[in-house]
């Protein structure tokens, strides 16, 4: 196991290091192509040359190179790296380094990432247990139904109808009552506050996490219902276990290795901040900043928090893999 | 006081099997009459219809025939392994020791297999579980039924897999299936068999899978430790030569029928049936080199609908119109032996 893992932290760094190189060649590629991100700025109220350069040398955008189009600018890629490990991911058009405004908001998307994986991890491996064990019976036909609904519905529509019926209408009624205890009610609310850094965040996390239970439910049926017609199983019917043991640790972790594949990929992708649900709820996470650096045309945000992001990516499917090898001891060996 | 604590940690779990009446005088195992039927799309499918033979301690039975034939089905149905739906065992009786398996509640039962009758599968890759070291495996048994600490689990595994002559045990317990050789893994299926001293083998092609120096040396291996602890040896195969070599008497089967059955030299000196001197005849001889092989015409029927009379009538040599339309009963043959063919004398003079 420690082997692997040391392998698999050297290949890490090839990884890292092109992907880093690839969003360097698209970036400057496009300040290439489309121009001078300080200029389009300003518009047609350009102020004095010389203060458009000082703000180039500021942004790192007087490279030579950025005016010669295929150029792939390796010097400032260099330059970038350096940065990039001393913590300095570049400043916004107002001056505020991007790393502190990441920091900032990213543990508000940390927890909601966390509360929607283990909304869609519990109840969707459980859920999938359950269809698997009842093949073709109620329950699997009711979770097929329910999961089938989940993924027919986009976020925008689950998020703003959860949002009115739970967290306005149910939550309201639940505020306003003397009976409900106060984290109920500020459990299903309209919206985030800060106030309840966890609690308010529950409903959009179900939101968020209902799409991915729907997968996790789907693939842990399958999965469950192919292992449990294995070799293996039979064997361990033949040495006279309990049904439980049989299902419960033979099966299960068997089951388990492709939906651990899934959530990995989805940790990641949490972990980029949810555009939709973040935008629904009013929750100041890191997709609301892409969004809003996006609408302000603020490069240098978007470069940044995209390099950020692609590194908290990596590093997430990097502990996965590790995790990966920890279930299924057939990976460690190859 | 603390002799309560060490009691309570060596506490065996009191198995539902010191409940049952044995009968030591009785023979090992009596199968009488068995049925197993498949609820499938197209029907039901008679995949065992009326097996009967008997196992005596220190014994060894061969079960023969084509893929399809129903030996598997025979054995799971014998373990209580088989999937239910869409399998159904219809009827007749699996004695062991004079006991009805087949009427014990699923409790008592589940005691039964590994303690009394053990299991060796085909394919000793896909019938380990993956993902546990075959050290954790083997300690299963004497965890779930014997109530041992994993210390304690972990040094009879060791022991069995010296037993079946893994070399380096002490550090191959920690090892995981994938990482064993065919052969090596065949040998931890047959100690995961052995491991609570079961008086019943049942080996399911366990030579299939395996190239045929390994073969040997496999076969070998149950086969002494067969004689070594007396066992009740169920060997299934579709191997001739496995079977002339370490079984006592065969059992051959055909479409879900037990078309003969009589001790190995009786029925490669004078098959009885039809079926079994086909597939004598079907075996590949040196001596014959460079002429074409012989090989049964057709295909074994479906077990959906299968044709009226005998089964194996279509592609029986001996076949007259009775065959289409009487299905022939077991016929005792001297020697006490039996054949379900019409014309047993026929096939045993010719």
């Amino acid at each position: 196991m420690g082997r692997y893992v040391a392998r698999r932290l050297i290949q890490f760094i090839p990884v890292i290091l092109g992907t880093l190189f690839l969003l360097h060649l698209l970036s400057t590629l496009t300040i290439q192509v489309v121009g001078d991100p300080v200029r389009a700025l300003f518009g047609e109220n350009a102020p004095p040359a010389a203060v458009i350069d000082q703000m180039r040398a500021d942004y790192n955008l007087d490279d030579a190179c950025l005016e010669q189009p295929g150029n792939p600018c390796l010097g400032l890629f260099v330059d970038r790296l350096g940065q990039y490990a001393g913590g300095d991911f570049g400043i916004n058009f107002r001056g505020r380094a991007v790393t502190e405004m990441f920091i900032e908001r990213f543990p508000v998307t940390v927890r909601l990432t966390i509360i929607a994986l283990v909304f869609e991890t519990v109840v969707g491996i459980l859920m999938g247990v359950l269809a698997g064990l009842r093949k073709d019976k109620f329950a699997d036909n009711f979770v097929r139904f329910f999961t089938v609904a989940l993924v027919a519905f986009p976020t925008f529509v689950f998020g703003t109808l959860a949002q009115l019926f739970i967290g306005l209408q149910l939550g309201l009624e639940l505020r306003n009552s003397d009976w409900a205890p106060d984290w109920l009610g500020q459990m299903l609310n309209v919206g985030y506050n800060a106030d309840y850094p966890w609690l308010s965040l529950v409903l959009p996390g179900v939101v968020l996490g209902s799409f991915s239970l729907a997968s996790i439910a789907r693939l842990t049926r399958t999965s469950l219902i192919e292992n449990l017609r294995s070799d293996y199983v039979r064997t361990a019917r033949a040495k006279g276990l309990r049904t439980r043991r049989i299902v419960g640790i033979h099966t299960l972790r068997n089951s388990l290795i492709p939906v651990v594949t899934y959530i990995g990929i989805d940790i990641g992708l949490l972990l980029g901040g949810a555009l939709v649900t973040e935008g629904i709820f009013n929750i100041p996470g890191v997709g609301q900043l892409v969004w809003l650096a996006i609408q302000s045309n603020d490069t240098p945000v978007i470069i940044g928090v995209v390099t950020i992001l692609t590194i908290v990516f990596l590093v997430a499917n990097l502990l996965v893999d590790i995790l990966y090898a920890a279930l299924d001891p057939r990976i460690r060996y190859e | 006081m603390s002799e309560t604590l060490t009691e309570n940690r060596k506490r065996q779990p009191r198995s539902p099997l010191s409940g049952v009446k044995f009968d030591d005088s009785a023979p090992l195992l009596e199968v009488e009459n068995l049925q197993v039927e498949f609820h499938t799309r197209d029907g039901i499918a008679k995949a065992v219809q009326g097996v009967s033979f008997t196992l005596n301690a220190g014994e060894t039975l061969g079960i023969l025939g084509e893929s399809g034939c129903g030996k598997s089905v025979t054995a799971q149905a014998i373990m209580g392994i088989l999937d239910t739906p869409p399998a159904k065992v219809t009827g007749g009786q699996v004695r062991y020791r004079g006991v009805d398996l087949l009427q014990m509640d699923e409790k008592t039962r589940r005691h039964v297999r590994a303690n009394k009758i053990a299991m060796i599968f085909q394919d000793a890759l896909s019938s380990l579980n993956p993902v546990f070291t075959v050290g954790w495996q083997l300690g299963e048994l004497y965890r779930q039924h014997a109530g041992a600490s994993r210390k304690e689990a972990r040094a009879k595994a060791v022991e069995l897999l010296e037993m079946v002559g893994i070399p380096a045990a002490r550090d191959r317990v920690n090892d995981f299936p994938h990482q064993f050789s065919g052969g090596m893994r065949q040998r931890v299926m047959i100690a995961m068999a052995l491991a609570l001293q079961p008086d019943i083998i049942i080996a399911d092609e366990p030579t299939t899978a395996l190239d045929v120096t390994v073969q040997a040396q496999v076969m070998a291996l149950l086969a002494d430790l067969q004689r070594e602890m007396q066992l009740g040896l169920i060997l299934i195969t579709h191997d001739m030569g496995v079977v002339a070599d370490v079984t006592d008497k065969i059992c051959v089967m055909y479409a879900g029928h037990a078309v003969e059955q009589a001790n190995v030299y009786e029925i490669y000196e004078r098959p009885g049936h039809p079926y079994t001197k086909a597939l004598l005849e079907s075996i590949p001889r040196v001596d014959q080199k460079g002429e074409e092989l012989t090989a049964i015409k057709g295909l074994p029927p479906a077990l959906v609908n299968p044709p009226p009379g005998c089964s194996f009538h279509p592609r029986c040599a001996f076949a007259r119109d009775r065959c289409k339309t009487d299905e022939p009963p077991l016929y005792q043959l001297p020697g006490n032996r039996e054949s379900a063919c019409h014309y047993w004398e026929e096939v045993l003079n010719s």
